[in-house]
């Protein structure tokens, strides 16, 4: 029995390795031609590069204007998310304590939002923006809020009833305003909701495509999506400097996986679960 | 606790004020537009009643084409992620060396974003594919998409790269659920490998699959980034799904207004295949 059990823990160790090289594949063999010339990649695609260099990322590091991208890419997740955290935490805390009808009505509507595809909102929500004057990235980060609050206070609200109305309370008792109750009381015990929402709304907006493509989609302005999509334009066939732009773009997410990796697991499952 | 009517419309105007003029809005002038011949450029709009949902329905064969396209894929993706995530699932629930780093490892792709997802994929199918084929004389591995079949499964391939991984984090979490003393229970009266897994661990299951078929459905229905950077819908428009082909309709050949009938089409069928699935599926949940 006992040397089943371990021939059978070995062969499902032996499963996994395979499963994981398959995953990783992809992205070694990206890796692998990025250091490669052209030509090297032409004659032997697996083979390992001849000499180290790191020539290819210092092309595609400036060809595709990676630092200003990789800027704006920040400066629009950063502040979109702040601002999504803040005016959805605000609104589901009022959906959750005032039990109207127009809260409840107010909630059914925001929730529902969720199942309409966003195909069906861009050509009129970009005839609206450019009236408004507001194809620029003051613009798009409204957007990501307008977009983003449906699903974020879905998530709050659901975190909030499950907390007891008691401290607010006692906080209005003591002569807080609103402002003061929802900043020194609520804004804390959200803390562990917040980081969840951070991280769904950090991967959403730090890879969508479509709508910057539609909004910002100039010179100086591009997020790095949209300087992926441009540089694959143009060179098309330059897979020695096409691969590593691709491995450029993918360190940062790297890099947040594993900082936040608590945090994205946690934001999935909960995300899943609305 | 004294709450005013005001506090409640202050707190929660910024975030409606966004999401009326983002969604709200746009939505319903979206279902407006599309009863006109808006061409995105003029400000003319002129009402033209059903035209272009007939034009859509009957005279479409693009549409046509590239809604069985997105139906087919988005049966055999739905399969496809959800039985190997389920079994990624299982894998790194069994106690063994590393089940962390596996976890870890098949969740990677889910967060690399579509575009980059689709222009790496290229890189593996049109290059590597065709290198290897060459060098060793496998037929099946040339000409990666440069047809629809390739580029259908191609497709698959990359889908199923990024979101098994995804599916399988929503299965752990249900897997950890499943007390221990119903399956040890299970164990006393004889249950084991199959018959375990068939009547104790996919009845208990069953709100996680309400949610991954409900995810896995939306998303590849509603694909739109990779398909773009995998094939960009060619060749010859063989590979359009059904997101791309209303993007073309509008910015390719400028009607907007028949691009919008689409849109509604497809919203439409969207959130009906979305509340049919989560009625079937619901209705078989169990308590353990």
């Amino acid at each position: 029995m006992k040397k089943r059990s371990y021939m059978k823990k070995g062969i499902l160790i032996v499963i996994g390795i395979v499963l994981a090289l398959i995953f990783v594949a992809p992205v070694l063999l990206l890796i692998n031609s990025s250091f490669k010339s052209l030509q090297e990649i032409y004659i032997d695609i697996l083979a390992l590069p001849q000499k180290f260099t790191l020539n290819n990322y210092i092309q595609a590091f400036e060809q595709m204007d990676f630092l200003p991208s990789l800027v704006n890419s920040l400066l629009i997740t950063v502040l979109s998310t702040v601002l999504i955290l803040l005016v959805s935490s605000m609104a589901a805390w009022v959906l959750v304590r005032y039990k109207t009808r127009s809260s409840k009505v107010l909630f059914l509507v925001f929730s529902s939002a969720l199942l309409i595809p966003f195909q069906c909102v861009m050509l009129p929500l970009v005839d609206v923006m450019s009236k408004l004057n507001l194809m620029n990235r003051p613009g798009l980060i409204f957007m990501y809020v307008g977009f983003g609050c449906s699903m974020s206070i879905v998530l709050f609200h659901g975190f909030i009833k499950n907390i007891p109305a008691e401290l607010e309370e006692a906080a209005t008792i003591d002569g807080c305003n609103m402002f003061q109750t929802f900043f020194t009381i609520v804004i804390p015990l959200l803390k562990g909701i917040m980081a969840t929402v951070a991280v769904i709304n950090v991967m959403w907006i730090w890879n969508d495509f479509l709508l910057p493509s539609l909004v910002i989609n100039k010179n100086g302005m591009q997020t790095l999506p949209l300087r992926t999509y441009l540089f694959f334009g143009q060179y098309s066939k330059k897979w020695d400097l096409a691969t590593a732009a691709l491995v450029l773009c993918m360190i940062p997410i790297i890099i947040f996986y594993l900082s936040c990796q608590k945090y994205i697991v946690k934001g999935i499952t909960a995300g899943a679960g609305k | 606790m004294n709450r005013s009517k005001k506090g409640f419309w202050i707190f929660i105007f910024p975030a409606l004020f966004a999401f009326t003029v983002v969604q709200v809005i746009p939505t319903l002038m979206g279902i407006g537009y599309s009863f006109t011949d808006w061409n995105g450029i003029g400000t003319t709009k002129n009402f033209v009643g059903l035209k272009n949902y007939i034009t859509t329905l009957t005279d479409d064969a693009l549409f046509r084409q590239a809604f069985v396209f997105t139906f087919l894929f988005s049966i055999c993706a739905v399969i496809s992620v959800n039985v190997i995530g389920f079994a990624l699932a299982l894998l790194v629930t069994q106690k063994i060396k590393g089940a962390n780093l596996l976890r870890g490892i098949f969740f990677m792709p889910n967060l690399i974003g579509g575009i980059l997802l689709g222009f790496t994929w290229q890189f593996i199918f049109v290059q590597v594919f065709e290198a290897v084929g060459e060098t060793f004389n496998i037929s099946w591995l040339q000409g990666w998409l440069t047809d629809q079949k390739t580029g259908f499964i191609g497709l698959l391939i990359l889908v199923t790269w990024q979101l098994s991984g995804y599916m399988m984090m929503i299965y752990i979490a249900q897997i950890q659920n499943i007390p221990d003393s119903v399956l040890e229970a299970a164990k006393i009266d004889g249950a084991t490998g199959w018959k375990r897994l068939k009547s104790i661990i996919f009845p208990l299951m069953m709100p996680a699959f309400t949610i991954g078929l409900f995810l896995s459905i939306s998303n590849s229905f509603k694909l739109f980034d990779q398909n773009l950077s995998l094939t960009g819908g060619g060749p010859v428009n063989s590979t359009q799904m059904l997101a791309l082909n209303i993007y073309n309709t509008a910015f390719g050949e400028n009607r907007f207004g028949l691009a919008q009938s689409k849109a509604v089409i497809f919203m439409i069928v969207v959130m009906a295949i979305s509340i049919i699935q989560l009625t079937v599926t619901k209705k078989r949940e169990v308590e353990a």
